[in-house]
């Protein structure tokens, strides 16, 4: 995709990589390989800490059913560890701190210029600009972004954004959304990799109009197989 | 006609247009080029489809160059 990128760029201009990954030299580049060993990672991570907790859980009933005060607190951290995984995964794409509104209409018709209609559409009702990359389908929001990889059985949670607080809403969209085109890699690189798993655990944490933007990402992953 | 632009605060500001064949308005929108990539700014050629390319260099054949500021992990 890149390199069809250069292909078309007018003379003059250089594909190149993101220019901020020289701000993390040390981390490995994103790509599907990496992706998928992340994604394994996290779920026995999940595992690891969900699984000593139940069995404690129910041992200790098992052993002492007065214990079931302790027993349950135990079982509640197995819920409770993972939900707070999951809202930090749906974190990345809510609204964050104060947004300078002023600008915001005109910062619209650049993004909406940036979109093609459908994409252009859900923006306007979910905040989130859907994005389809080499990498999967991604979901572009304010201050960090979803990707769903093709499949659409996980999703992966990325904090990444502009340090200019003064820019409106949808400039900052905007400015991931180009970084994003300009290299999928270097973006997943230097974005702050903050969660992988389930989609539906990230979509009930999700505020109920930016639903719809995650079905609709799902709903184009699934179409596309899953690379081994 | 081409246009340079930078998001900021106001949505975006147009910094230069120029014609292929007007010289001084394309060496004017060079100057303003510059001055953005020397505060910090990247430019980026939006090249629509998915794609869009990191400039350091302003072409002149290019519909609209984008100037927008570094992003970083949060």
């Amino acid at each position: 995709m890149a390199a069809e990128a250069e292909a078309s760029a007018p003379p003059g201009v250089e594909a190149a990589a993101l220019a901020e990954l020289g701000q993390v030299p040390w981390r490995e580049r994103t790509d599907e390989r990496f992706l998928r060993r992340y994604g394994r990672i996290w779920l026995w991570w999940t595992v690891a800490y969900t699984v000593p907790f139940l069995g404690a859980g129910i041992g200790l009933v098992a052993l002492e059913p007065l214990s079931f005060p302790v027993a349950l607190a135990s079982l509640a951290h197995a819920w409770i560890v993972p939900e707070l995984y999951a809202y930090r995964g749906a974190s990345v794409v809510r609204e964050k701190g104060p947004r300078n509104r002023g600008g915001e209409q005109v910062a619209q018709g650049l993004l909406g210029d940036l979109l093609d209609h459908d994409a252009r559409a859900l923006q306007r009702s979910t905040g989130l600009a859907m994005e389809r990359s080499g990498m999967g389908v991604w979901l572009v929001g304010e201050g960090g972004a979803l990707l769903f990889p093709p499949g659409g059985r996980r999703a992966h949670g990325f904090c990444v954004g502009t340090s200019d607080r003064e820019l409106p809403p949808s400039d900052r969209v905007a400015h991931l959304l180009l970084a994003l085109r300009t290299d999928e890699g270097g973006f997943a690189t230097v974005a702050n990799h903050v969660f992988a798993g389930a989609p539906w655990r990230v979509r009930r944490r999700l505020p109920g109009p930016m639903r719809p933007a995650l079905d609709a990402a799902r709903k184009v992953a699934r179409r596309t197989p899953p690379s081994r | 006609m081409p246009r340079l632009i930078r998001m900021d605060a106001s949505g975006h500001s147009t910094l230069a247009e120029w014609a292929a064949e007007d010289q001084a308005a394309f060496d004017h929108a060079i100057s303003e080029f510059r001055e953005q990539l020397d505060a910090g700014y990247i430019g980026v050629l939006d090249q629509g489809e998915g794609h869009a390319t990191q400039v350091r260099e302003l072409p002149r054949e290019a519909k609209l160059v984008i100037m927008r500021r570094p992003i970083a992990g949060g």
